[in-house]
C-alpha cells in the first residue's frame, strides 16, 4: 500500500470521525444543544484531530525507524500499525464524548501542541545542520589531520588519494572577493542611504528606493550569469589584458564587483532604517548651531548611527562570505593565493559545490572535506550574524 | 516693553550675503557631499539597468529559432514495414531510420541550389545545417499522425545552432572559417535559403516546453523539465511552509511564555534567515539523501530544502503582520467570551491574512530563484524525461529553472549562453509576476489601523 493511499485513508477516517463525533454530541445533548459544554463541532474535531495525528505520528515514526529496522517498513506491517493506532485513537476519543465532556479544551490543547511543534522546527533545523556536519567532519578528521586542513597552504584534491586539502587558499579567495564586494557596496550603499534619507524629495525617494531594492530581489544565479557573460569579458578586455595582469575572464575582481552590486541594497536599506532612527532633535541641534547639512551628517548623524551601520556592514559581510553562485560562475576554480585581483581564485563555497557534485564517494576525505568546509563557513557566518544582530539590537534600544 | 521698534540705522553690519572664503569652502563641501549621494543612487540604478539590458539583449533571441522548410516523403517501406499503420509497429522504427528520409529530401534541394545561386553546395553540407534533433522531430510527428505515411508533407526542421547564430548575427564568416562545426559555404547556402524563403526565423514555443538537449544540439534544448521541476518544488514549499510558518508564528507571537526557550527559538529563526543557502544544501544532502535515502535530484528533496530555507522568511513576515493587528480586536473577542484560541483563529488571523500571503509570495519568489542548495542534492543532473504526474512525480528526477541556467553555462557550445539568458528571462518573468501579485495584495487588502 503506498504512502499516498495510506494518507488518504487517514484523511477519510478523520472526516468520518468529525461527522460521527458531532452526531454523538448532538444525541448526547438530548435535544437541548445548550446543555453541552462545547459546541458540537468541537466534539467532531476532537475525534478527527486525534485520529489523524495518531496515524500520522505513527507513520512518520515508523518511516524514520525503518532505516534502522527494515522489518518495520513491510507492506503489511507499516499500514497495519498505522491504521491500528488511528482506529484506537478514534475509538478512545469517541467513547469520551458525553454532555459534559470539555471537547473545546481538548481540541485547543491539541492545536497548541501542533503550534509548539511547528515552532520547534526552526530549532530542529539548526540542530540537524550542526549535527550532520559535525558528524561528517569528525569522519574527515579521522582521515586527515586538522592542522593541515586549517593551516595547509595548498589545495590539490586528488581522487586517487594523497590529496593536499589545505583551507588557506580558499579562505584567502573568500576574504579577497568579500573585501572587494564590500569596498563597492559599503560606500555606494551608505551614500545612497544618506542621500535618500537626508536630501531626496519624497517623490524621488519613492522611485529610487524601490529601484535599488529590486537588486535585492534578483536571484544570485542572474548575477552569476551577468558576471560570466558581461562583466568578466569586459574586465578582461579593457583592464586586465591591456595592463598585463592576466587573461582570465573569471577573476576575483569580476566576482567582487558583481557581488558588490548585489550587496548595495542590503547596505542601503539597513543603513536607511538606522539613519532614520537617529532622533530629529539631534539634527536640529546641530543645524541650529549653524552647521551645514553635510556637516551635520558627518559629525552628528553618522557617529550616532555608527554602531548600527557597523552591524549592517557585518551582515553584508556574512552574505558575501556565504554567497555561492556569483563566485562559482565569476571567480574561477583555481585555488591560489595571490594579490592580483584579475587572477582567477576560488572560495570555500565554490569548493563545497565542486566536491559534492557529480559522482561522490562519501568515505573519501576528498568528499568529506566539503562538510568540514561547510561547518567552517557556518561557524564564520553565524559568528558574524550574532555579532551584527547584537550590535543592531543594542543600538536600537539606545534610541527607543 | 515688548513691541521694540527696530531702528533701520542699526542694520549697518558687513554687506549681507557676501560669504567668506571659509563659508564658500563649506558650501562647496556641501555640494560635493550631495553629489556623492546622487552618484551612489545613480550607480545603483545604472547597475540595475545594465544587468537587465545585458540579460535581455542576450536572452531574447533564445525565444526565436531558425527553421528550414523541406518536403519530406514519408516512405511507407521505411516507416511502416508491415504496412498496417499500427502505432506500436511504427514506434519500433528507430530514430536513426528517419535520417535517410531527411537526407533524400535535402539532396534534391542541394541540387537545385547547385544549379542556382550556390555552386559549391553539396547534399552533405546542406544536411549538416539541419539540427541533429531533426530525425527525432520527424519521428514524433509521424507517431502523432500515422495516417500521413506514404504522403509528402511539408515539414519545418530546426536549423543547426551555428546557422541559427549566423542568422542572429553572432556567427560571422571569419569565425566560421576557424570553426570546425560550420563551413563558410553553409553560410552562403543559408543566405540563399533565406532569400528563397525556405529558411526563416520565427517564435519557438519549444524553448519553453522541450526538455533539455545534449551538448551538441543547443538549438533543441528547452526548459520543460526545469519548469515542471520548479513548479513541483514550489508546490511543496507552499504546502509545507505556509501552514508550518503560520503555526510557528502564532505560537511565538501569541502563546509562547517569555522564557529562555522562546528566546532561543527566536534567536535561532533570525539566524537561520541569514545562514548561507549552500549550508541548507549540505543539510539536504546529509539528512534527506544520505540518511533518509530519498532519491537524488528529486523535486521532493529540493522542495524540503527550500521549505526549510523559506520558513524563517515566512515566520518573520507573519509575525510582523500578526503584530500589526490591534490588540483591541482580540480583547473584544475575549470580552464576549471567546477562548484565546478562538479569538486568534477567528479574528486576528483573518485580519492578518493579506500580510501573511504577501510574505509567503515573497518567500516563494526567493525560493524559486535559489540555486546553490539544489546543486548539492543532484539537481544538476542531465534530465531528459519529464517527471511523472503528482504525487509520484515528486520522486522522479527533475531539474529546476535556476539550476538549468547553471547547467547551460557549464556547456562548451557558445549557443548555450543565449539559452541560459533566455531561461533567466523566464525566471525573471515569474518573479515579476509573483512580486506584482504581492504588491497588489499589499495595496488592495492590507489595512492600516
Amino acid at each position: 500500500m503506498s504512502a499516498t493511499l495510506l494518507f488518504l485513508i487517514l484523511c477519510a477516517l478523520a472526516a468520518a470521525g468529525f461527522l460521527i463525533g458531532r452526531y454523538k454530541a448532538i444525541s448526547a445533548a438530548g435535544g437541548d444543544l445548550r446543555s453541552l459544554h462545547s459546541l458540537t463541532h468541537y466534539h467532531g474535531w476532537g475525534i478527527a484531530l486525534a485520529t489523524f495525528l495518531a496515524g500520522l505520528t505513527v507513520l512518520v515514526g515508523l518511516s524514520l525507524a525503518s532505516s534502522a529496522f527494515p522489518a518495520l517498513a513491510g507492506p503489511i506491517v507499516l499500514p497495519g500499525v498505522v491504521l491500528v493506532a488511528a482506529v484506537a485513537a478514534f475509538v478512545v476519543s469517541y467513547l469520551r464524548i458525553e454532555r459534559d465532556f470539555r471537547a473545546r479544551n481538548y481540541v485547543e490543547a491539541m492545536v497548541l501542541g501542533l503550534l509548539m511543534l511547528a515552532s520547534s522546527i526552526a530549532i530542529l533545523t539548526t540542530v540537524s545542520i550542526v549535527l550532520s556536519m559535525l558528524f561528517e567532519t569528525a569522519r574527515f578528521f579521522q582521515q586527515y589531520s586538522w592542522t593541515s586542513f586549517f593551516f595547509g597552504a595548498e589545495w590539490s584534491p586528488n581522487f586517487r588519494g594523497n590529496s593536499n586539502l589545505g583551507m588557506l587558499p580558499l579562505l584567502w579567495g573568500t576574504l579577497y572577493v568579500s573585501f572587494i564586494a564590500l569596498a563597492v557596496a559599503v560606500p555606494v550603499g551608505l551614500f545612497a542611504a544618506i542621500y535618500l534619507v537626508e536630501y531626496a524629495t519624497p517623490r524621488f525617494r519613492s522611485m529610487a528606493k524601490p529601484a535599488i531594492e529590486i537588486l535585492a530581489g534578483i536571484p544570485t544565479i542572474v548575477y552569476g550569469l551577468f558576471a560570466l557573460i558581461t562583466v568578466g569579458p569586459i574586465l578582461r578586455d579593457y583592464f586586465a589584458s591591456p595592463l598585463g595582469l592576466g587573461q582570465s575572464s573569471a577573476s576575483v575582481m569580476t566576482a567582487g564587483l558583481v557581488m558588490g552590486i548585489m550587496l548595495i541594497p542590503f547596505v542601503s536599506s539597513l543603513s536607511d532604517d538606522i539613519i532614520n532612527a537617529v532622533p530629529r532633535t539631534m539634527r536640529d541641534g546641530s543645524l541650529g548651531l549653524g552647521a551645514t547639512k553635510s556637516e551635520t551628517i558627518k559629525r552628528v548623524v553618522i557617529p550616532a548611527a555608527l554602531p548600527g551601520i557597523v552591524g549592517a556592514i557585518l551582515l553584508a559581510a556574512s552574505r558575501a562570505i556565504g554567497e555561492t553562485m556569483i563566485v562559482v560562475l565569476g571567480a574561477g576554480a583555481a585555488a591560489r593565493m595571490s594579490l592580483n585581483p584579475f587572477e582567477a581564485m576560488t572560495t570555500v563555497t565554490v569548493k563545497i559545490v565542486s566536491q559534492l557534485t557529480g559522482d561522490t564517494d562519501f568515505a573519501s576525505p576528498e568528499t568529506l572535506v566539503a562538510f568540514a568546509l561547510g561547518i567552517t563557513l557556518f561557524a564564520f557566518t553565524l559568528g558574524l550574524n550574532v555579532l551584527a544582530l547584537y550590535i543592531v539590537r543594542r543600538y536600537r534600544e539606545q534610541y527607543e | 516693553m515688548t513691541d521694540a521698534v527696530t531702528n533701520p540705522a542699526q542694520n549697518t553690519g558687513p554687506a549681507p550675503m557676501q560669504p567668506s572664503a571659509l563659508t564658500k569652502r563649506r558650501y562647496a563641501a556641501e555640494r560635493r557631499f550631495k553629489a556623492y549621494g546622487v552618484g551612489a543612487v545613480a550607480i545603483g540604478v545604472i547597475a540595475l539597468l545594465l544587468l537587465l539590458t545585458s540579460i535581455l539583449s542576450r536572452g531574447l533571441p533564445a525565444f526565436t529559432q531558425t527553421f528550414i522548410r523541406a518536403d519530406i516523403y514519408l516512405a511507407p517501406q521505411v516507416l511502416d514495414p508491415k504496412g498496417n499503420r499500427d502505432r506500436d509497429d511504427i514506434a519500433k522504427v528507430m530514430t536513426f531510420s528517419y535520417t535517410p528520409l531527411i537526407k533524400d529530401s535535402l539532396a534534391s534541394l542541394a541540387n537545385e541550389l547547385k544549379d542556382g545561386p550556390v555552386p559549391q553546395a553539396t547534399p552533405a553540407l546542406l544536411a549538416g545545417m539541419v539540427s541533429g534533433a531533426a530525425n527525432a522531430q520527424l519521428r514524433d510527428y509521424v507517431l502523432a499522425h500515422p495516417d500521413e505515411i506514404g504522403k509528402t508533407v511539408a515539414f519545418e526542421f530546426l536549423a543547426n545552432a551555428r546557422i541559427d547564430q549566423y542568422l542572429k548575427g553572432n556567427v560571422t564568416r571569419e569565425s566560421a572559417a576557424a570553426d570546425s562545426k560550420v563551413d563558410p559555404t553553409q553560410l552562403d547556402i543559408a543566405d540563399a535559403l533565406v532569400k528563397q524563403g525556405i529558411m526563416s526565423k520565427r517564435f519557438n514555443p519549444a524553448f519553453i516546453t522541450n526538455p533539455d538537449a545534449s551538448e551538441n544540439r543547443p538549438e533543441a534544448a528547452g526548459l520543460g523539465v526545469a519548469l515542471l521541476g520548479s513548479a513541483y518544488m514550489m508546490l511543496i514549499v507552499l504546502v509545507l511552509s505556509l501552514p508550518i510558518g503560520v503555526a510557528a508564528s502564532i505560537y511565538l507571537e501569541e502563546f509562547a511564555p517569555k522564557n529562555w526557550i522562546t528566546d532561543v527559538i527566536e534567536v535561532n529563526i533570525s539566524n537561520l534567515a541569514a545562514v548561507p543557502s549552500i549550508v541548507f544544501g549540505i543539510l539536504g544532502l546529509a539528512i534527506f539523501i544520505n540518511f533518509m535515502h530519498l532519491p537524488n535530484s528529486a523535486p521532493i528533496v529540493g522542495g524540503l530544502v527550500l521549505t526549510l530555507m523559506t520558513l524563517p522568511t515566512i515566520i518573520i513576515s507573519t509575525r510582523a503582520s500578526l503584530k500589526s493587528v490591534p490588540p483591541s480586536i482580540k480583547e473584544a473577542a475575549l470580552g464576549v467570551g471567546a477562548s484565546k484560541m478562538q479569538s486568534i483563529f477567528h479574528h486576528v488571523l483573518p485580519l492578518a491574512m493579506p500580510g501573511i500571503l504577501t510574505g509567503t509570495i515573497i518567500g516563494l519568489a526567493q525560493a524559486l530563484g535559489e540555486t546553490a542548495p539544489l546543486l548539492l542534492i543532484g539537481m544538476v543532473a542531465f534530465v531528459r524525461d519529464y517527471p511523472g504526474p503528482l504525487p509520484g512525480g515528486l520522486l522522479d528526477p527533475a531539474t529546476g529553472l535556476p539550476v538549468q541556467v547553471y547547467n547551460f553555462t557549464q556547456r562548451a557550445d557558445p549557443a548555450f549562453v543565449e539559452r541560459a539568458s533566455g531561461a533567466i528571462i523566464v525566471l525573471l518573468a515569474f518573479l515579476v509576476v509573483m512580486n506584482a501579485i504581492a504588491i497588489f495584495l499589499r495595496q488592495r487588502l492590507e489595512r492600516t489601523w
